[in-house]
């Protein structure tokens, strides 16, 4: 009894942090329709924050905390709604998505950068040098007491405040109608900016009280947090009561599988990963919602890739891996070798979220799952084993479809951020373990396990140039199969069912059979990038695989163009070329570097298109200009030979391997230009007097009605009736 | 029995009555009608059928067959087709591609032999979209995607067609030849059901018009029938007296 007591103690008092975090998110997301992902970021700041007023510089607790959560955690919150939230109303939830999953990275980028990672941080509980309570059977220490009680204090704040304040009572109608509640004279940005305050203070004080539990360390507390998310969705998103319920259940589970789950090697995982493991069941019980139709039309256009244009492409990344290989010495080509390999994973995205709309915040898992069967069924280098992973990752995709038949969006982006959040946490820090003594399974043997080089033809392919060379042609390869999926019938069928998945199934189209399939694809390629990559690390951990990593990829893949291949070739090079050339060019700066990728997101996630598409508008004129083409081209090679036989550096190569394609594109630009003014003045220009000005520039004619009622939709009958 | 049979529907948002007992038959060979005014509960009638809301109370069969519990893929399957008022186009994708998706679908269930390439090329000539037909839907006016969204149904190859307001956007012109276009379809065997806000169109093309006003069918028969009943002009016309 007594056991069970302090247990429930224990759980209440998690149960507390998780309620009033979640409760600031659910705050933030009913009033301005943002799930804010960096939600536990914020509060991981604070926490950090706190810790160096606090315990750093020894300041007050209550100077702290008035401090922390009065005035710097609202005016973030502020800042964050003005600069980054506003900007995306309308937009489609996966632009919302990526842009807080970069600010999530970005946080984390932030906290690494002021608090370098590796120093010990200890912070002290709240009066944990007094006596704890004694209440009879067991005690609560005044930690968990003041716990308790914030979240007590919260839940009856925030219910006076919705339903007494106008403030308030303002944030509540605008969740309900927001164009309705700014004709009732409210001020919907005011609102918002309120609403960002108050959930981000809430985000803060979760953090503060939760980092003592924990080591101070920004990934993992930013997505510990992530933990409390499941007890929004047990409210939907929208309740409060019913998020503190979930929080409770949430809580107590914890706390009772901390108490009574058995001393084993193989459950302690079970107990940390429990929140991720609740959250996706309990995505899985949601009823069922309605087949949806079209949602926010998107501004998104993926022109049709040529089979011409891949096989180009294909080749140039071939041979952008062949010089790779040829120039770079040993230490260089380990760490931009990653390109490839990561540009595979990036290329499992294509199809899954840039063809058929669905989000996988866990493709990094299913590659691990790749690097693993390469690792145990890969001894001598095994190319069957290539095979093997794929197909099991696969099978593990298939897995994920379950949820993501009911799911979509927001939800789907969770329940498969919990996917990997149990993997990471559980299943990959398992020990060796026997399945019902058929045979036995030891993931990552001591905390990492050693990967075999490919072995084909008779040759091992050992050295780090010819796994660059490897990694290309796969990436070619996989290129080519994206896009004859995307030319072909499924392709279609994808697209059709990302934009109206109620058209598609009365149209007969099995939803569950497609989804199933793009998983399944999805993440067999994501496993056959991440065979790769553990082939290229040559030995591998949990951690290589893990939810950020998942983030970064997903965040640089739809910046470069989540449609189309090139947008995973941008993310590769952006994450593993770019960001270390920085670091060397400007080593004043490499501490920064962390912070890309997640600034990236955020200032570019919101261009549906991608950065790829804009690059390749660019070079247009240039792929129209054959004579154009063929000088660039000589002139690299000549560049690549001049560069082999050593008469200049990297440095001086890599400058011309920009500055010749830029110098090509203009000149072929201006060229274009000119030919086609002298085409202009040849012929004379339409009549193209704009809608607006029809009537004042030139008179009113018939044709302008039958025009307008075309475009309208409507007609004489409609609007005045039969005659 | 009707080959589409609709019986005792009845649909509640919250307390509004959207569909109040409703009874509705399509016969093959023939364009039923189905008019009403705004938020007479058309579109929900519609959803209702296909399956993509489930009524509070009523049944829906199919050439018999109840198909209450069947999801809107497998009604789809019974040989059920519809466009949608607000258009759920596919809109990355081209005239072509889209009624090609619908094709696909068709022959991967159906295995009937037909080629769909061709299949598709049949329709983009009978719906009149070939010189249009590799444009992206998005560049379309609206008129013409509506006669992409019956290309699509076509591409089904269904037994009954429910047609949500699919003249409206098209020229007086166009609504001509769409009106032929309809009665050939109705010929050839199909059972068509019309929505339409273009009550001369209605009266033209249809053999049996239904109306409903606030959710109750409040008169059925042929179109002279309908054009002279008093309940009919002062609810629905609002010129009855
Ligand atoms: N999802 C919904 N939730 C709540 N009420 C709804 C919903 N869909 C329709 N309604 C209501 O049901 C009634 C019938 O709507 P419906 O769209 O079926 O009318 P309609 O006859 O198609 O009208 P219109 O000619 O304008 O297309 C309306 O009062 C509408 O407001
Ligand atoms: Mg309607």
């Amino acid at each position: 009894m007594d056991k069970f007591l302090t247990f429930t103690i224990v759980g209440l008092s998690l149960a507390a942090i998780y309620a009033v975090i979640a409760s600031g998110l659910v705050l933030t997301f009913t009033t301005t329709g943002i799930f804010n992902f960096a939600h536990g970021a914020a509060g991981m700041l604070a926490a950090f924050t706190y810790w160096q007023l606090r315990f750093e510089w020894g300041w007050p607790v209550p100077v702290c905390l008035v401090l922390i959560l009065g005035v710097m955690a609202p005016l973030f919150g502020v800042l964050l709604e003005v600069v980054v939230m506003r900007g995306l109303r309308g937009t489609t939830d996966t632009v919302k998505l990526v842009v807080s999953i970069s600010l999530l990275l970005f946080m984390i980028g932030l906290a690494q950068l002021i608090w370098p990672p590796g120093v010990s941080r200890p912070m002290s509980k709240f009066f944990q040098t007094s006596t704890p309570i004694n209440l009879g059977p067991t005690t609560i220490t005044w930690h968990q007491a003041i716990t308790i009680m914030v979240a007590i204090v919260a839940a009856i704040g925030l219910r006076l405040v919705l339903t007494r304040f106008r403030f308030g009572i303002a944030m509540r109608a605008a969740v309900d109608d927001p164009s309705l509640s700014a004709l009732n004279g409210a001020r919907p940005n005011r609102i918002s900016m309120l609403a960002w305050a108050l959930g981000t203070a809430l985000a803060a004080l979760g953090g503060i009280l939760i980092a003592p539990n924990v080591t101070l360390d920004a990934p993992s507390l930013s997505l510990l947090i992530v933990s409390a998310y499941a007890a929004a969705i047990f409210g939907r998103l929208r309740s409060l009561p019913l998020t503190f319920l979930g929080a409770i259940v949430l809580g107590l589970t914890e706390g009772y599988l901390t108490g009574y789950l058995p001393q084993n090697q193989y459950l302690p995982g079970l107990r940390i990963a429990s929140p991720a493991l609740l959250l996706f069941l309990v995505l899985l019980v949601l009823p069922n919602p309605r087949l949806r139709g079209r949602m926010t039309r998107s501004r998104e256009f993926f022109p049709m890739p040529s089979i011409r244009g891949t096989l180009v492409f294909g080749g140039v990344v071939i041979v952008g891996g062949v010089v790779l290989a040829t120039t770079l010495s040993t230490p260089d080509q380990l760490t931009y070798g990653r390109l490839f390999p990561i540009g595979i994973i990036a290329l499992s995205l294509v199809p899954l979220v840039g063809f058929a709309g669905q989000i996988s915040l866990c493709q990094l898992s299913f590659a691990g799952i790749g690097g693993l069967v390469m690792a145990h069924l890969g001894h001598g280098g095994d190319p069957v084993a290539l095979i093997w992973a794929v197909l099991i990752s696969a099978a593990v995709g298939a897995l994920i479809a379950l949820p993501a038949l009911r799911l979509s969006g927001i939800y789907l982006a969770l329940g498969t951020a919990a996917f990997a959040t149990i993997l990471d946490r559980w299943i990959f820090t398992l020990p060796k373990f026997s399945v019902f003594g058929w045979f036995n399974v030891d993931l990552f043997t001591q905390g990492s396990i050693n990967v075999d080089p490919l072995t084909a033809f008779g040759k091992t392919f050992n050295s780090a140039a010819s796994q660059i060379v490897i990694g290309a042609i796969f990436f070619a390869l996989v290129a080519f199969l994206v896009v004859m999926i995307r030319r072909g019938r499924l392709g279609r069928r994808l697209i059709a069912m990302k934009d109206s998945e109620a058209a598609c199934a009365t149209l007969g189209m099995n939803l569950f059979g497609t989804k199933l399939l793009v998983f399944s694809i999805s993440a067999g390629i994501a496993g056959l990038g991440g065979a790769l990559y553990a082939m290229q690390l040559t030995s591998i951990q949990s951690g290589n695989f893990d939810l950020v990593n998942s983030l970064q990829v997903f965040a640089l893949s739809v910046v470069g163009g989540i449609g189309a291949v090139g947008g995973a070739l941008f993310a590769g090079i952006s994450l593993y070329v770019v960001l270390p050339v920085i670091g060397v060019l400007f080593p004043t700066v490499v501490r920064w570097v962390g912070l890309l990728p997640g600034a990236t997101g955020i200032g570019l996630g919101r261009d549906p298109n991608g950065a790829v598409s804009q690059m390749r508008d660019g070079f247009a004129p240039l792929a129209g200009s054959p004579s154009s083409l063929l000088v660039m081209t000589l002139t690299l090679a000549a560049l690549y030979g001049i560069r082999l036989i050593d008469a200049i550096d990297n440095w001086t190569f890599v400058g011309g391997l920009v500055i010749v394609p830029l110098v090509a594109s203009v000149i072929a630009t201006v060229s274009a230009a000119s030919k086609e003014r002298m085409l202009a003045q040849l012929e004379d220009a339409p009549d193209r007097t704009p809608m607006e000005w029809i009537g004042i520039d030139r008179p009113w004619t018939t044709e302008d009605l039958a025009t307008l009622d075309l475009a309208l939709g409507t007609s004489e009958l409609e609007l005045h009736g039969p005659a | 029995m009707a080959l589409l049979e609709v019986s005792e529907v009845t649909v509640r948002f919250g307390g509004n009555v959207a569909l109040d007992d409703v009874h509705l038959g399509a016969e093959p060979g023939i364009v039923t009608g189905l008019i009403g005014p705004n938020g007479a509960g058309k579109t929900t009638l519609f959803n209702v059928i296909t399956g993509l809301l489930p009524p509070n109370v009523g049944k829906v069969t199919i050439d018999g067959r109840n198909v209450n519990r069947l999801s809107p893929t497998k009604r789809a399957r019974c040989g059920m087709a519809r466009t949608f008022q607000r258009l759920e186009l596919f809109s990355l994708l081209s005239v072509r591609e889209n009624i090609r998706v619908a094709a696909d679908v068709h022959k991967g269930w159906a295995r009937d032999g037909s080629n769909p390439a061709e299949v598709v090329e049949e329709i983009i000539e009978r719906v009149g979209l070939t010189a249009v037909a590799d444009a992206r839907v998005d560049s379309l006016p609206t008129g013409q995607c509506r006669l992409v969204e019956l290309g699509r149904c076509l591409a089904t190859k269904p037994k009954v067609m429910l047609l949500d307001e699919p003249a409206s956007g098209q020229s007086e012109a166009e609504t001509v030849i769409f009106a032929e276009l309809l009665q050939s379809l109705a010929a050839g065997g199909m059972a068509v059901v019309l929505v339409e806000h273009d009550v001369a169109l209605v009266m033209n093309v249809c053999a049996r018009v239904n109306v409903l006003d606030f959710g109750r069918i409040i008169a059925s028969g042929t179109p002279s029938e309908i054009q002279n009943d008093q309940a009919v002009l002062s609810a629905y016309l609002g010129t009855g007296s």
